[in-house]
């Protein structure tokens, strides 16, 4: 092995180093163990070093510091967050179905925990290989619409429950034109494996299924959907802080309530995970030259890349209406889906590039005319009046 | 000893993923016990609606609408769910079966478009 490979393959050769200490009997179990405690390390201090991001990139888009007492330039603010979470009183509703409003946070915490045993994070850095990975994920990441549920019904709260009603209705619109768009790659791979799927993106970034018109498009579905699904803005209607206090958050506080916030990070990074092994690549550099780079920076690069861009759209788009949140899901997203996946048998058997104008031609179409459809539903009032604070 | 099958992995992960949110819990319920007892009291412990006070039961019946998304959902899910058996296998299928996938789509499209024109998928 060169220098290269072994960088490379370093988390592989740690645990296989850490295991040989053991008996061969229990060997392959304590590589289990390693892997998941692995994942939930490394993720978890993703999602601390996440959530200080975000506090200072929105302060920045807010024209103002963002954390910056605790540690040198605040960077010590969620170690010092977690330890306030750990010592905050935890209330519970007297009127709450105590057993719901304990187990909801925790029902909620393993799935979203669970997912990332079939992302690939490097080469043959995979938790768990599964022929049906893809399937594996969406079934698992679709489980977290009950711990929400759990969490708005067990809260005995009106506004957490009319959240939590929302989160479903929201998360299960936005999970079609998700699983649609995910199928166009299962089509053009014939793989549910997401190792496969990587695999079949070798050689630079234009080998990638984002570079191709049915890839682009359904990259793009697939990331407005996991906007919604992680309940995060503009589709943060779930938790519209001037309508419904925080959804099904209001009820929770102390450690419940910070599980709750990893959840939703961790929930975010996993769907962008999934994005990046579907359409960009997974953990392949994007030119052949870059190969030298380790296979699980690239990923990492990647999801930051991810990260920052949600980062953005939350401090720059405002949130949706209701109705205009369920429009673009079954109105728009998921007719654009289903023909996506009908423009990528296309480009499967019709070997390439006589299905580019095809696919311009009519995604085009469907785009401009299911976009004209909407922009006519709307209720038309007369002229506009624009009012600016002086 | 033969090795376990991978999928155990699964089992294991949620195991360790079910004791991960119990410690800091346990751990904060020891730093109760300890340094800070509750006292829980009828005002404090109330749901908080807005400071005002709960009125009526919060288990409310809810909008016919949202079980019409549902219904709809579960018909375009199971659609889905058909489609990626189908798009693994496409490589190697022949004419006829695509065109049959095509009918069964364009059926679950038409049901789409039925419940778009009844106002189904009206929010209101």
């Amino acid at each position: 092995m060169t220098l290269v490979e072994r960088i490379d393959q370093a988390p592989l050769l740690l645990q296989r180093w850490a295991v040989s200490f053991f008996p061969a009997l229990l060997q392959p179990w304590v590589a289990m163990l390693i892997s998941a405690a692995a994942i939930i390390g490394v993720f978890a201090s993703l999602f601390a070093l996440s959530t200080l991001a975000e506090r200072k990139g929105l302060g920045r888009i807010q024209n103002r510091p963002g954390p910056n007492r605790v540690g040198p330039f605040g960077m010590l603010q969620p170690l010092a967050d977690g330890i306030k979470m750990l010592i905050k009183e935890d209330i519970v509703p007297l009127r709450a179905d105590k057993v719901l409003h304990f187990l909801a946070p925790i029902a909620l915490i393993v799935p979203s925990l669970l997912v990332y045993s079939v992302l690939p994070i490097g080469r043959n850095l995979i938790a768990m290989q599964c022929q049906l990975g893809v399937l594996l994920f969406f079934a698992i990441g679709a489980s977290t619409e009950l711990s929400i549920f759990m969490a708005g019904w067990g809260s005995h709260n009106k506004y957490s429950l009319l959240g939590s009603i929302r989160a479903i209705a929201q998360m299960i619109s936005y999970e079609l034109p998700m699983v649609l768009a995910a199928v166009t790659v299962i089509l053009a791979t014939s793989s549910l494996d997401t190792v496969n799927i990587v695999e079949a993106q070798a050689g630079g970034f234009w080998a990638w299924h984002a570079f191709t018109p049915w890839g682009a498009i359904a990259l793009l579905t697939f990331f407005i959907c996991a906007l919604a699904e992680s309940n995060r803005a503009p589709f943060d209607l779930p938790e519209a802080e001037s309508e419904l206090i925080a959804g099904h958050l209001t009820e929770y506080s102390g450690f419940k309530y910070a599980l709750f916030f990893m959840a939703e990070y961790l929930g975010m990074m996993a769907i962008s995970g999934m994005a990046i092994t579907l359409f960009l690549g997974g953990w392949q550099a994007p030119l052949p030259i870059l190969n030298f780079i380790p296979s699980w920076m690239w990923f990492f690069g990647k999801l930051a890349c991810f990260v920052v861009l949600f980062i953005w759209i939350r401090g720059t788009l405002p949130r949706l209406r209701a109705d205009q949140l369920m429009n673009l899901a079954w109105k728009f997203l998921l007719p654009i889906a289903l023909l996506n996946i009908g423009l990528a048998g296309l480009w499967v058997k019709s070997s390439g590039w006589i299905a580019w104008p095809i696919s311009v031609i009519l995604l085009g179409l469907a785009i401009v005319g299911l976009g004209r459809l909407l922009r006519g539903s709307r209720p038309r009032g007369g002229k506009r009046i624009y009012r600016y604070a002086d | 000893m033969d090795n376990p099958s991978p999928y155990w992995f699964l089992v294991v992960f949620g195991a360790v993923a079910l004791v991960f949110p119990l410690i800091p819990l346990g751990l904060a319920r020891l730093w109760f016990l300890v340094f800070s007892p509750q006292k829980p009291s009828k005002e404090k412990n109330a749901v908080y609606e807005c400071g005002l006070e709960s009125k009526g039961d919060s288990w409310l019946q809810m909008k016919v609408h949202y079980y019409l998304y549902a219904i709809v959902f579960l018909i375009v899910d199971v659609e889905a769910v058909f489609l990626i058996p189908f798009a693994a296998a496409y490589a190697s299928l022949p004419i006829g079966a695509i065109v049959a996938m095509l009918f069964f789509v364009l059926l679950v499209a038409e049901g789409l478009v039925w419940a778009w024109g009844r106002g189904f998928l009206e929010w209101k």
